[in-house]
């Protein structure tokens, strides 16, 4: 079950047309390190992990980045906003206009739409786990890129934010795998509620 | 009740909902943590004062019953991506 909460995690304000960036912002939408990738990926991978600490990261932090899907969504929506069909045109946004109109739909930069073959879910914990954490450097990357791209304060605060949130996952991520290692070198035992310390 | 307008209660109950996703990561991987359970506890106290006065006074922020409804508001109050 999820609960929508109508507000974004982190405020968006775009009040000047901007389709150049809203092209780039694909990336982050339908791209291979996508938010809708991230998410995909982290809650499908939560019901084959021996540990709760894991299937709890794996839920929350796939539920954030649902969140920061809508953030992109609406980053990409505001960049649209009032652009003449001449300003789509020249920003290499015709083609896209043409097959989804005014609408965000989940493709890269390029308009190669997203495809599951971008996550993976191999069912072995050390596999998924060392490749969140690549998929969370991977988005850093991206993030980066695009703030590299547009001086426009607007678009780079939030995109700021989304970056610093990929630092953090990455570092959860880090330590669900020295849990698995823990487990699976013989070091602990996976942790359910049957053996929770009560305080 | 604060005298917040609705874009300061709305700026605060993000602020206060960003320190619950930190420490809710947090404490995922660290759950016997007791001093982030309790910073946890209190900030979730001030986020549900927050979201009813935010509810009582501008309209619902969730669905399926989360906050309570009048008559509308939650179809025709904007939508976040809208500017």
């Amino acid at each position: 079950m999820w609960i929508y909460e109508k507000r974004l995690e982190y405020p968006v304000h775009i009040t000047k047309p901007d389709p150049r960036m809203a092209k780039l912002l694909m990336a982050q939408y339908g791209g291979p390190d996508s938010e809708l990738g991230a998410g995909l990926r982290y809650l499908t991978q939560r019901y084959s992990m021996p540990d709760d600490r894991i299937r709890a990261t794996l839920t929350d932090i796939g539920t954030e980045e649902i969140a920061h899907w809508e953030m992109i969504a609406t980053m990409i929506t505001q960049c649209m906003q009032g652009a003449t069909l001449e300003e789509l045109t020249a920003a290499g946004l015709d083609g896209y206009y043409v097959m989804h109109g005014n609408g965000v739909f989940p493709a890269d930069p390029n308009g190669v739409p997203f495809t599951s073959s971008y996550i993976a879910c191999t069912g072995d914990p050390i596999a998924d786990l060392s490749e969140d954490m690549a998929a969370e450097q991977k988005a850093r990357a991206t993030y980066e890129h695009l703030m590299n791209m547009t001086n426009n304060s607007q678009i780079i605060e939030p995109l700021y934010f989304l970056r610093e949130r990929e630092v953090v996952h990455y570092q959860r991520f880090g330590e669900c795998l020295e849990i698995m290692q823990a487990i699976k070198t013989g070091r602990s035992a996976p942790s359910c509620r049957c053996s929770r310390r009560r305080f | 009740m604060t005298d917040y307008t609705e874009q300061a209660l709305l700026q605060k109950i993000g602020e206060v909902r960003f320190a619950l996703v930190e420490l809710q990561l947090y404490l995922d991987t660290h759950p016997e943590d007791l001093d982030a359970t309790n910073d946890f506890n209190a900030y979730a106290v001030t986020l549900d004062r927050l979201c009813s006065e935010y509810t009582e006074r501008f309209g619902p922020l969730e669905n399926f019953g989360n906050s309570t409804h009048d008559a509308g508001s939650w179809v025709f109050e904007k939508w976040p991506w809208q500017n």
